[in-house]
């Protein structure tokens, strides 16, 4: 096996693309990575990529910002100095607790949104200085790119992608 | 072509015949290109604006806020008619990028990265009041919840201001990430097209390295509809807030349960009013009439009409509530006979003018769908906004309950200095926007191109004949 070789099949246009993937897939060859210029609806599914379970640590993150609001409320305003502002009861959270709607809301918001991005940003491994890593330029500008890995059937998959209307077929040695 | 159907009879978003590279190019254009002659002229303006402006705010803090107008009933006028003007305009960009997200509104695409660009900016502006208003800036921190030497002595959670605080500095910092998110492939196709090396390490560093991987727009697509999701209710949040900094009062004309949602109902109302103003110029200064289209334009004025419509019924609520309290403290609010005929009439009928009558013009189709009367109206409906919060803040706290202390608000040289220069300062940020940022975001109108571009769809309704 040399696993360092990868076939990179450009394309000009989405549709173009998403009919190549789908012919790769169906001879069955995988498809190690694709770069496009902007999201190309229904790519993911037809790749096999696993849904994105971003938002669902957006919700955990937003509970930990509400429960962070409550207990700073209730630290603060009840517990450590409890003080009688505008006769509100600050003998119990609960009785308070109108008062601190926005802020318990605003906290939940500000958890979850900045949280969820730096999730993002780690997983997809952006960051500033982080280095590129697209093959070709041209992907974010207006050319698809498909990386396939070759394992000794270079001649074959070059005749497949021959046929999905690729611009540019090119072998590449990845180091 | 099937999955990129729309039906016909919608109009282009894009104009012209142009392919994906056209679109890269449209954006590169201002980037790459030099600066015109109207750029600096522009910019040597809003320039001196912003350096008036920090110094009548440095003299404000050397001197102290008595260099104001204020006084003993008046405690505060411009500067915080000026904040809720400021935050107000922000409101446009989260609703264009958040809810008009949620909508699946396409014609979003061509406008949202400038309005949440002039969003951030806006409320960097509003944000420099209550820290002026202080006296004592360098004290600021003091609004936050952070341990102290005064024996831990917490801030208020009770009061709205430190509501502002919070919702505030969340709407600033979540607008801000929400922006740069969309901004990540925009900044990598500059990064990846720049020959000079200095502006290439620039744009590398901007972009943080995206690659546009199929993971990633996946991941991507998520966070923005997520973000839309959170930043719709926070939006609302934001002027609500804002409006509880009086309604919480017991002050009458401030004391009223209707100022969340007409607050709201304004904030998008001289929000969208700005975007007019600011893409008017834009689209011809950038060459981008090809994408801020008439229809673009239609869909705004048709957004002010109804948030506008919200407006002038709550006016009239209040003014009709006023007079049926039958209390004659009521008679001296912002909505009241009193105040039309009062000293402050040329104010009150300025809000009537600028605010209610001059934007029922926009029901006129050909107002509505004309750039010229767009631009005029939108100015208009800026100047009206402010009148608002000026008659909602100065005119109320004019006539106190006791008729000796009643008194009015001259502003002095300061605090008009201080207005003009925020109004510099944003137009600075907004012009170096214009020269370095993809003020379009290409990647997302790329997407659209199959749909609702003009080309495209002749060719598919040409097809679809025969």
């Amino acid at each position: 096996m040399s696993t360092n070789k990868v076939i990179h099949a450009l394309y000009n246009d989405d549709d173009v693309l998403m009919d190549a993937v789908k012919t790769v897939k169906e001879a069955n060859h995988h498809i190690e990575e694709v770069f496009t210029p902007f999201p190309v609806h229904g790519l993911d599914k037809l790749l096999g990529l696993p849904h994105t379970r971003l938002a669902i640590c957006a919700f955990i993150y937003g509970l930990c910002g509400l429960s962070f609001a409550i207990w700073m409320t209730n630290y603060m305003m009840i517990e450590d100095w409890p003080q009688d502002i505008g006769g509100k009861p600050n003998f119990a959270w609960v009785y308070n607790m109108p008062a601190f709607v926005p802020i318990m809301f605003e906290l939940t918001v500000f958890f979850a949104a900045h949280l969820m991005v730096i999730t993002f940003y780690m997983r997809s491994r952006l960051w500033p200085f982080k280095e590129a890593e697209n093959p070709d330029p041209r992907t974010t500008d207006d050319i698809f790119l498909m990386e396939i890995p070759v394992e000794d059937n270079e001649e074959e998959l070059t005749a497949l992608l021959n046929t999905t209307n690729a611009v540019e077929i090119k072998v590449i040695e990845k180091h | 072509m099937s999955s990129h159907y729309e039906a016909p009879i919608r109009e282009p978003l894009v104009l012209g015949e142009k392919s994906y590279h056209d679109i890269t190019m449209d954006i590169v254009k201002p980037i790459e290109g030099k600066a015109n002659k109207n750029w600096y002229i522009a910019f040597g303006i809003a320039l001196t604006a912003f350096l008036w402006g920090v110094g009548c705010i440095l003299y404000t803090i050397g001197t102290g806020i008595g260099v104001w107008g204020l006084n003993k009933n008046i405690g505060w006028a411009w500067d915080i008619t000026n904040f809720v003007w400021w935050v107000g305009i922000g409101h446009a960009g989260t609703l264009i990028s958040a809810v008009l997200l949620l909508f699946r509104q396409k014609w979003r695409m061509a406008i949202n990265r400038s309005a949440e660009a002039m969003t951030i900016f806006a409320v960097f502006q509003a944000g420099l009041f209550p820290l002026i208003h202080m006296g004592r800036p360098w004290n600021g921190y003091w609004v936050l919840p952070i341990p102290n030497q005064f024996g831990s002595l917490w801030v208020n959670f009770n009061s709205p201001l430190l509501w502002d605080v919070f919702a505030i500095s969340t709407y600033l910092s979540v607008s801000l990430v929400f922006w740069w998110t969309g901004l990540l492939p925009d900044f990598a196709m500059i990064r990846d097209r720049a020959v000079k090396p200095f502006q290439k390490k620039i744009y590398a560093l901007l972009s943080f390295g995206w690659s546009g991987r199929a993971k990633d727009w996946q991941r991507f697509e998520e966070v923005s509809l997520v973000l839309a999701g959170l930043a719709t209710p926070l939006v609302l949040s934001v002027h609500t807030i804002v409006s509880m900094d009086f309604a919480t009062s017991i002050n009458p004309g401030w004391h009223s349960t209707i100022f969340p949602p007409y607050f709201v109902a304004g904030a998008i109302f001289s929000g969208f009013a700005m975007v007019q103003t600011l893409l008017g110029i834009m689209r011809k200064v950038s060459n981008l009439e090809n994408y801020i289209t008439r229809l673009h334009v239609e869909y705004m004025n048709i957004v002010i009409i109804v948030t506008g419509g919200i407006v002038a019924v709550a006016y009239a609520s209040e003014f009709f509530i006023a007079w049926y309290t039958g209390s004659p403290y009521e008679n001296y609010t912002y909505m009241s006979v009193g105040a039309a005929t009062g000293p402050y009439g040329w104010a009150f009928w300025s809000l009537i003018l600028f605010n209610i009558a001059i934007p029922q013009l926009l029901w006129i189709t050909k107002v509505r769908r004309s750039f010229i009367w767009s631009f005029i109206i939108s100015i208009a409906i800026n100047i009206g906004m402010w009148f608002e919060r000026f008659d909602i803040i100065a005119i109320v706290l004019s006539k106190g309950h006791l008729p000796s202390t009643w008194t009015r608000f001259e502003p002095t040289f300061v605090d008009v200095g201080v207005f003009v220069g925020t109004i510099g300062f944003f137009f600075v940020l907004f012009l170096l926007y214009a020269r370095t940022f993809p003020v379009i975001a290409q990647a997302e109108v790329k997407t659209i191109m199959k749909s609702s571009g003009e080309h495209y769809k002749q060719l598919r309704d040409g097809k679809n004949e025969h």
